[in-house]
């Protein structure tokens, strides 16, 4: 950048539109953006991520069928191979399911639902670990001991256990005490997203924990104290936006570990129900007819939500180094 | 030393009370005990009596006090769907998920370790590219999807190693072993693997960032100088210092290994605790789910204990820091 912030603020006029113009061009001209422009293999995982992204977002016009849709479906078209092996349909290349569900779609379809549980699952656990952290670090005393003792106890067990721990409660509470079978869809997506973001909150609220309390400490914060701004609207306005970098590294490779455990859980059976089924979902069908020959039920959700993780975890990586000034 | 000692103890007091607090939470809260016990045919006197003699009218504070004490003596009451003990269920299946953990922590070490070695030494040689490409999948490649993988191209298309189960089992009194025929062995290589994959890309990556780290310190230098053997230099007295690590990280991640048991489990059809707390948490079977959580942080408490007393022990330099143990299926 040839100009300093101060003369283009100066110098142009405060037009949103401009504003935003100005936003992007500094993004493109930015460490972030070079170093991205560097590294082919983030490129290829971004370019693999956003394709991801269009199919979820517009699956329904991309999938040449609707898997959900069970009246359309025809039980004569089931277990079909993929188009190039003999018994092959050309109106489903990559096979059918045992329910005569046309495998592509029914990725397609998957991809959204895994992807969809991997991002509620990963704010929630933003919302919650932030929140936490900030009001720990900033308050300090026994709010912090509190919090952080739970934290610490939470993070002396894998994720996978305190999601599945979380999962049966809430599956017991909903069936005991309020009469409800999580079977169902919409139910099933709440108890899923609610497990697996209230497992991974502790990394986010120990990360801002921390910097919120070296904050805390800096002239700046004291002077917003001395004229008398509110504590909520001082970690709201100005810790909070210096406690992003981390934050966003953390989120992206805990959706690579989200994504993970939501298909874990749905192979498990206690995840997504097969009428909608997601990657994980689609996967733990295949793995009944396995054993008979048709592996491609299996393997083609499998492959998808390989190199789905795979992408989300290179973004991860390079987005920690680019973020990491010491290693600029 | 001593103070020490304690404070960990009283740390590792302070997370079994807190597990044990979660755990009757789950019990008494969860669906109604007696509800769970009795059958439909059940008249309202009996549920009564039934609810007095099992103390539920006490006050909480009493109630989580008795529980504690019979969970401190191994009485963990009768499985909702099983109406048996708990505590013998979970003995039953104990050794399995045991040999099973003991096995892919050793194959984790063994293959991790000189694998890790080597891509510390050979930093831009093909094969350390190779290595590391490699654990990059194993870490991307969720657990279970390996599992399956592997039954797939041994079990189904070549046909060689068993697909589910332990094979025969030797019975040692009570003791259901694998280790002592030729079967229970074949049995044991995929899910070990399957289960050992993570903790090895893990042991990999740590014992290379250490290599790197260690090699560029003076004393190396200082003995290349001497003219030492490469072999002395990396193995006599690199490698010994990376060892302290490791054998924290290997022994915190032997809980994960108990605790991820249950995926492989289910996978393989293993007949272990893991396989057991699953279908619990499917049926929604409280005693269960509660004593594996009770014995779960209990192994996890004194593998913790212990690996950080001999952290302390064998490098006084490094104060304690808590080593996380995460990861995913």
């Amino acid at each position: 950048m040839a100009e300093t912030p101060i003369q283009r603020i100066s110098t142009e006029a405060p037009k949103v539109a401009g504003r935003f113009g100005d936003g992007l061009r500094r993004f493109f001209d930015g460490d972030i953006w070079y170093s991205f422009t560097r590294s082919p293999v983030t490129m290829v995982a971004g370019v693999v991520t956003l394709i991801y992204f269009v199919l979820a977002l517009f699956g329904s016009w991309i999938a040449p069928h609707n898997p959900f849709d069970m009246a359309s479906l025809n039980l004569l078209d089931s277990l079909l191979p993929p188009i190039w092996q003999e018994g092959g349909d050309a109106r489903y290349p990559l096979g059918t399911d045992d329910q005569g569900r046309d495998m592509l779609s029914a990725i397609i379809y998957g991809s959204r639902v895994s992807l969809f549980i991997g991002f509620a699952s990963v704010i929630l656990a933003m919302v919650l670990g932030v929140g936490l952290g900030l009001i720990s670090g900033f308050v300090g005393g026994t709010t912090d001991a509190i919090i952080m003792r739970i934290a610490e106890v939470q993070l002396s067990f894998p994720a996978i256990l305190i999601a599945l721990l979380i999962n049966g409660i809430m599956r017991g509470v909903l069936k005991e005490n309020v009469g409800m079978d999580v079977k169902q869809g919409d139910l099933a997506y709440t108890v899923l997203i609610l497990s697996i973001g209230v497992s991974g909150w502790v990394q986010y609220a120990r990360t801002v924990r921390g910097s919120t309390m070296v904050e805390r400490g800096k002239e700046y914060v004291q002077a917003a104290y001395v004229i008398g701004i509110h504590p909520i609207t001082i970690m709201w306005r100005h810790i909070l936006p210096n406690v992003t970098g981390p934050v966003l590294v953390i989120a992206t490779i805990h959706l690579a570990v989200a994504i993970i455990t939501e298909a874990t859980l749905s192979f498990l059976g206690v995840g997504v129900p097969p009428t909608e089924p997601s990657l994980g979902t689609l996967i733990s069908i295949g793995n009944d007819y396995l054993l008979s020959g048709e592996w491609w039920i299996t393997i083609f959700p499998g492959i998808t939500l390989a190199v789905l993780v795979l992408a989300v975890n290179l973004l991860g990586d390079w987005l920690r180094d680019a973020l990491n000034p010491k290693l600029r | 030393m001593v103070a020490f000692v304690i404070r960990r103890l009283i740390q590792s007091l302070l997370v079994m009370f807190f597990v044990a607090l979660v755990a009757f939470t789950m019990f008494r809260f969860v669906g109604d005990p007696v509800h769970q016990m009795v059958g439909i045919e059940t008249s309202m006197e009996e549920r009564e009596a039934l609810r007095e003699r099992l103390g539920l009218r006490d006050p909480l504070i009493v109630q989580f006090a008795r529980f504690v004490g019979n969970a401190a003596i191994g009485d963990f009451g009768l499985s909702y769907q099983h109406k048996r003990p708990v505590a013998e269920m979970l003995l039953e299946r104990l050794p399995a998920t045991l040999e099973l953990s003991l096995v892919s922590a050793v194959f984790a070490l063994a293959v991790g370790l000189p694998m890790g070695v080597y891509t510390g030494l050979h930093r831009h040689g093909v094969l350390s590219k190779f290595f590391l490409t490699i654990s990059l999948i194993g870490i991307s490649l969720p657990t279970f999807l390996i599992g399956i993988l592997l039954i797939y191209l041994f079990s189904v298309q070549l046909g060689v190693l068993p697909s589910f189960g332990r094979g025969s089992v030797v019975d040692l009194g009570g003791w259901r072993t694998n280790f002592l025929t030729v079967d229970g062995w074949k049995a044991l290589i995929m899910p070990s693997i399957t289960l050992g994959l993570f903790q090895l890309t893990l042991i990999m990556r740590l014992v290379r960032s250490e290599m790197l780290e260690v090699l560029r310190t003076d004393y190396i230098k200082f003995a290349r100088a001497r003219g030492l053997a490469d072999r002395a230099i990396n193995f006599g007295h690199a490698l010994k210092n990376t060892m302290v690590p490791v054998i924290t990280i290997t022994g915190l991640q032997l809980g994960s290994i108990i605790a991820f048991a249950i995926i492989t489990e289910t996978v393989f059809q293993w007949p272990g605790m893991g396989q057991m707390f699953l279908l619990a948490v499917q049926n929604v079977d409280i005693p269960i789910m509660a004593s594996y959580l009770i014995l779960i942080a209990f192994f996890f408490v004194v593998i913790n204990l212990i690996v950080d007393i001999l952290y302390y022990v064998v490098d006084p330099r490094l104060r304690v820091d808590t080593a996380t143990a995460n990861g995913h299926g």
